[in-house]
C-alpha cells in the first residue's frame, strides 16, 4: 500500500456514463481481484475509491460510472495525464476459499452495474487456477450493457439480465440462476441481499462512503457477525456467513 | 541545525507534530507508509468506557477543502483499548502518547482518565468535551464553562498526568470556556475540534450524512482555528495544542505563531497518509528559510 503516480493510457466511454480508464504504473502490490484504489483528483479534497477491474505487470484498468463531481472530472481526463493513486486497498476476494467452496458446482460470479468490473479480474484469476466460473451480469436496460464481449472473450459462460427485458434474460440477476452454489457478488446492496438469500455460500463486495480508504478514520465501518469491520480495510469483500443485513 | 523540540507540561517532544485523535487509529495503519516514531506524539482514537460502533452509514461527506465526518466515537471500549490496542501501539511507537478520552457522564470521563493514568506510555490525557457527533453528551460538556470545568475537575482528581481539555469551536465564546478549564486545573488545552456542518445531496434531496450533521474539518477551517488558538493562547497561561486544517509545515509555523505550543494534524492524514511525515521533513527547512533557530521562540509571537 502506497501512493504512486500513474499515467493515463486511455480513457474511453463504454456507455454514455460508464468509462474505462487504463493507467500505466506500478501494480506489483496488487494481491487479489476485488481490491480497489483511491484516486486523488485535483481540486477535490477526498480521494475517490474505484475498484480494480484488471491489471498486468504495469497496467491497471478501472471502470467507473459518472455519478458526481469527481467522476465527471475523471471522464474529462486525457491520455498522458498523471494521477496520484493510493493503493491497492482492501482485502479482495479469497481465491482459495472460492476454489474450496466450488468443488461440486462451478463458482458463480454475479455483477450488477458498476459492480461488474471487479468480476472481470476475478474471472481471469479463477481461469488461471483452472477453476472456470459462470458469470451473470445485471443491468437495468440494454443501453447500459458493457463488457459482455470482454467476458465472453475470456471463454467463460456469460448470462446477461436486464430489468426491463430489453436484452438477455428479463429480470434481476437472481432470475438467471436456480440454485446458486458458491457465489461471488458485487453490486448495489439490494442485489447483494437478493443473491445472499439464494446462495449456498460465497463472498460479497460492499460499497461505502470513505474518507481515507486505508483504515485510518473508521468512516466506512459496518457491523458484522464478528463485530465492526472497516469496508476499506477488512472489506470490501465479506464472507456470506458474517454479513448482517 | 534548527531546534524543533517543544515542551508540553514537562514532556519534551522532538517536534510539535501530532496526529489528531480519530484520524490515526492506534497508529498501525500508518506503519505501512512510514516509521511513525518520527512523530512528536500521537493522540490515539477517542476512548469511551464501553465499546461503541458509532453512527449509521453514511458517515462521510466531501466539502470544498474539507470533509464532514459523523463517525460518532467508534472505539472498542476502555478495556480493549488498555489490554489490546495500547500494548500493540507500544510495540510500534516508543514515545509517550496522548490518551484521548470521552464520556457521556462526568463519571465516565473520570473512569476513562483513571484507567489511562495507570498506563505508563500515556504522557498526556486529552479530554474530549467537544465531539459534535454524539447526542446527549460529548459536546454538551464543552459548550458551557461550568460543565467544562466540572469535567476538568473530575478528571484532575483521578490522575497525576497532565490533563488537556479539547475544546469545541461551536460555542459563542471559546475564551470563557478555556478560562474556566484553566481555573478548574487543566494543564493545557487542545483546540479546535470539528465545526458542526451539513451537506445535502441535491439529487436525493436529503442530507448526505445519515446523522444529518457532522464535524467539518480540513484546510477550510484553518483560519478559524488560527483565530481561536490566538484568542485562547492570549487569554490563558497554560499550553495550547493547536489544530484544525493543519496540512503543511507553513500551517504548523502559523499555528505556533498564533500561540500553539504543539500542533495536531487531522484530516490531512486521511487524504495523504504521508502528511505528518512530509510536514516533519519540511519543517526544519522552512524554519531555516524563515531564520528561526529554535521553534519554541515563535510560540505566540504574533501580537
Amino acid at each position: 500500500m502506497k501512493t504512486s503516480i500513474y499515467k493515463i493510457q486511455s480513457n474511453r466511454a463504454l456507455r454514455s456514463d460508464i468509462y474505462e480508464m487504463k493507467l500505466k504504473g506500478d501494480t506489483s502490490s496488487i494481491k487479489a481481484p476485488g481490491q480497489f484504489v483511491n484516486i486523488k483528483i485535483e481540486g477535490l479534497y477526498l480521494r475517490r475509491p474505484i475498484s480494480i477491474c484488471d491489471w498486468d505487470q504495469n497496467q491497471l484498468t478501472i471502470i467507473y460510472k459518472v455519478v458526481g463531481e469527481g467522476t465527471e472530472r475523471m471522464a474529462r481526463m486525457a491520455p498522458g495525464q498523471e494521477l496520484d493513486i493510493l493503493g491497492p486497498l482492501g482485502n479482495g476476494y479469497d481465491l482459495d476459499k472460492i476454489e474450496a467452496g466450488a468443488k461440486e458446482k462451478r463458482p458463480l460470479l454475479i455483477g450488477g452495474g458498476v459492480g461488474i468490473p471487479p468480476m472481470y479480474g476475478l474471472a481471469k484469476a479463477l481461469l488461471d487456477r483452472k477453476v472456470p466460473p459462470e458469470v451473470i451480469l445485471g443491468f437495468n436496460k440494454s443501453e447500459e450493457i458493457f463488457y459482455e464481449k470482454e467476458f465472453k472473450d475470456l471463454g467463460v459462460d456469460v448470462k446477461v439480465t436486464t430489468a426491463n427485458g430489453s436484452y438477455g434474460i428479463e429480470g434481476f440477476v437472481t432470475d438467471a440462476t436456480k440454485n446458486p452454489g458458491y457465489v461471488c457478488a458485487c453490486g448495489p446492496e439490494p442485489m447483494l441481499k437478493a443473491v445472499w438469500d439464494k446462495a449456498e455460500n460465497g463472498q460479497f463486495s460492499f460499497e461505502a462512503r470513505m474518507a481515507c480508504g486505508f483504515g485510518g478514520c473508521m468512516g466506512c465501518s459496518c457491523q458484522t457477525k464478528y463485530g465492526a469491520k472497516r469496508i476499506c480495510k477488512e472489506g470490501p469483500v465479506l464472507e456470506k456467513e458474517e454479513i448482517l443485513w | 541545525m534548527v531546534d524543533t523540540r517543544v515542551r508540553l507540561s514537562g514532556l519534551t517532544l522532538e517536534n510539535p507534530v501530532i496526529p489528531a485523535s480519530g484520524t490515526f487509529g492506534y497508529g498501525k495503519e500508518y506503519t505501512e507508509f512510514y516509521d511513525i516514531n518520527i512523530l512528536g506524539s500521537i493522540s490515539f482514537k477517542g476512548t469511551t468506557a464501553d465499546p461503541r460502533f458509532g453512527n449509521p452509514q453514511p458517515r462521510i461527506a466531501e466539502c470544498s477543502q474539507g470533509m464532514i465526518n459523523s463517525v460518532g466515537l467508534q472505539n472498542p471500549g476502555l478495556e480493549a483499548v488498555i489490554n489490546k490496542e495500547l500494548p500493540e501501539l507500544a510495540k510500534i511507537y516508543k514515545k509517550p502518547v496522548i490518551a484521548n478520552v470521552s464520556g457521556f457522564s462526568i463519571e465516565e470521563y473520570a473512569k476513562c482518565a483513571e484507567a489511562m493514568d495507570r498506563q505508563q506510555q500515556v504522557g498526556i490525557i486529552e479530554v474530549n468535551v467537544s465531539c459534535p457527533n454524539v447526542h446527549d453528551g460529548g459536546m454538551a460538556f464543552g459548550v458551557l464553562p461550568e460543565s467544562a470545568a466540572e469535567v476538568t475537575k473530575a478528571v484532575k482528581a483521578v490522575t497525576k498526568k497532565p490533563v488537556y481539555i479539547k475544546l469545541s469551536p461551536n460555542v459563542t465564546d471559546i475564551v470563557s470556556i478555556a478560562r474556566a478549564c484553566e481555573e478548574a486545573g487543566a494543564d493545557g488545552l487542545s483546540l479546535i475540534n470539528t465545526l458542526l456542518g451539513m451537506r445535502i445531496d441535491i439529487k436525493r434531496r436529503q442530507p448526505v450524512i445519515a446523522n444529518k450533521m457532522g464535524g467539518f474539518s480540513g484546510p477550510a477551517i484553518f483560519p478559524i482555528a488560527v483565530r481561536m488558538v490566538y484568542q485562547v493562547a492570549k487569554a490563558v497561561n497554560i499550553p495550547v495544542i493547536g489544530m484544525g486544517g493543519v496540512s503543511s509545515a507553513r500551517d504548523v509555523v502559523e499555528m505556533m505563531m498564533a500561540g500553539a505550543t504543539a500542533v495536531q494534524v487531522g484530516a490531512a492524514n486521511l487524504v495523504n497518509p504521508y502528511a505528518c511525515k512530509e510536514i516533519i521533513e519540511e519543517l526544519p527547512l522552512l524554519l531555516e528559510e524563515l531564520g528561526i533557530d529554535r521553534l519554541e521562540d515563535i510560540i505566540g509571537i504574533a501580537e
